[in-house]
């Protein structure tokens, strides 16, 4: 039977989520790291077994993680992420050029392919790659040397580079986007990059339609549909069917259109899951309610609230942009981990929920791997 | 042998208790004795000091003798208790947060 691994990131530690292919019943390992953020930990589909964390501190900077045997030791590897060339300045929030000053690596994406290549998304905005399995890091620099980069601003959190997406079918096309730049592909393994925000519109930057400048929150891509992508901006969520070249939005029905994660069903490429959040200024959930929204005709009026299980009253917590992931199974498991420590899952396409845990520390982010 | 006392998350990235002895060459100072700990505990790496100009992190402090040297010229030496190995270098993260 299968079994399925969810990793957890938290403000104070990393924790290990096992269960088998029902998952009913589960194993808590943890805290590892014990007292350090850990902002994003994910496996390599190539080799389940090769993990990757990121740590961060305001004490202690950047520490890089590795494991070779699916999180039972850990080692670290280079934490070295030297921005190549001259570096500029970009914009901070009150207009001023700020240099360029690498801060945290926000998210490890892992090559589909090949265990030893994975790609990191930082603060200050870039994205490094390792080929020799995280031991040393080269800056892609095509991206922050984009001659939009001098004009970008930091979201509230940074100038982050949060979300890398590889395609399944051409490793050499990668989505990335960033707070509050936007949404930018590269088709030729980050020799060039091009910003893929037309049809968003943020009423947040002077321009609604600007090129770039939108404070995209998260992108998702089901490997089956590669052309398709699904995105959480700061309001709005929004689908392209042509790379990100265009999009158009999909927020329908939906309570209110803030958010941070948007992930897709295993199973079905038109499945669509957000999370909605009250709005910028009210960072929790509406109305006290707990609530993922699902969508089985690709966005527009057809969201429906999902609720069985989860918190219906008196409940003000954030779920951030890496925290929801999905498993490969069928029926699709779902997980999603809160602000206030809890981790959900449901292993019915998101009919029910239930807490695998209820007291972690705030949830950084949520991967899941899926093992024989 | 000189004594070098971490904090508590640094000690468990190095994997070592609270204080530890390293053997220093030549003048015992604030970069001979980080140099010594990095190379010995290559985890700690970029965790005390910037990799590449070795400017300590703005968090850190590091005291001795009862008196701060955080800001001090690294290659000054420390005091002869220090090096003697009879009082520890000690690196605390600064008291900050709720």
């Amino acid at each position: 039977m299968s079994k399925v691994r969810v990793l957890v990131g938290t403000r104070k530690g990393a924790f290990i989520l096992n269960s088998d292919g029902t998952r009913k019943s589960w194993d808590v390992e943890g805290p590892l790291f014990p007292g350090w953020e850990i902002f994003h930990m994910k496996g390599s589909p190539a080799d389940p077994d090769r993990l990757y964390a990121s740590q961060s501190s305001s004490w202690f900077g950047q520490v890089m993680h590795r494991s070779n045997d699916g999180g039972k030791t850990w080692e670290t590897v280079g934490n070295q992420f030297e921005y190549a060339g001259n570096v500029g300045p970009h914009k901070w929030y009150d207009n001023s050029p700020h240099p360029y000053e690498f801060k945290r690596v926000w998210h490890v994406e892992p090559s589909l392919k090949d265990p030893d290549t994975v790609y990191a998304g930082v603060e200050d905005a870039s994205i490094f790659k390792s080929t020799d399995a995280g031991q040393t890091w080269a800056e892609l620099p095509a991206l922050r040397t984009h001659r939009t980069a001098p004009e970008w601003n930091p979201g509230a959190g940074g100038l982050c580079l949060h979300t890398i997406i590889e395609d399944p079918k051409d490793s050499n096309k990668i989505v990335i986007a960033i707070s509050a730049a936007g949404a930018f592909r590269t088709d030729d393994g980050g020799t060039s990059w091009k910003p893929i925000n037309h049809g968003l519109r943020s009423n947040h930057i002077p321009d609604p339609d600007a090129e770039f400048g939108h404070c995209v929150h998260h992108i998702t891509m089901h490997p089956s549909k590669p052309d398709t992508l699904y995105m959480q901006k700061h309001w709005d969520v929004m689908r392209s069917d042509d790379k990100g070249d265009n999009w158009r939005e999909i927020s329908g029905n939906l309570p209110t259109d803030f958010g941070f994660v948007v992930d897709t069903n295993a199973n079905d490429p038109d499945t669509v899951y957000v999370l909605p959040i009250t709005s910028d200024s009210h960072h929790y959930v509406m109305d006290g309610k707990l609530r993922v929204y699902r969508n089985r005709k690709g966005g527009d009026d057809d969201w429906e609230a999902l609720t069985k299980g989860l918190p219906q009253k008196d409940c003000y917590v954030n779920v951030l942009r890496d925290a929801m992931a999905v498993d490969r199974l069928d029926p699709c498991g779902i997980y999603f981990g809160t602000s206030g420590g809890q981790v959900y899952a449901s292993n019915d396409d998101g009919n029910s929920w239930s807490a695998i845990v209820c007291d972690l520390p705030l949830v950084m982010s949520v991967e899941v791997q899926t093992l024989p | 042998m000189i004594q070098v006392v971490l904090p508590k998350n640094l000690q468990l990235l190095a994997g070592t208790g609270r204080s530890l002895e390293l053997e220093v060459e030549g003048d015992v100072t604030q970069r001979s004795v980080l140099d010594a700990l990095e190379a010995r505990y290559p985890a700690l790496l970029g965790t005390i000091r910037d990799p590449k100009t070795k400017k300590r992190r703005p968090m850190l402090r590091f005291f001795a003798c009862e008196e701060d040297h955080s800001d001090d010229p690294i290659d000054e030496p420390l005091p002869g208790e220090v090096a003697a190995g009879k009082e520890p270098y000690l690196i605390l993260g600064a008291i900050a947060g709720g």
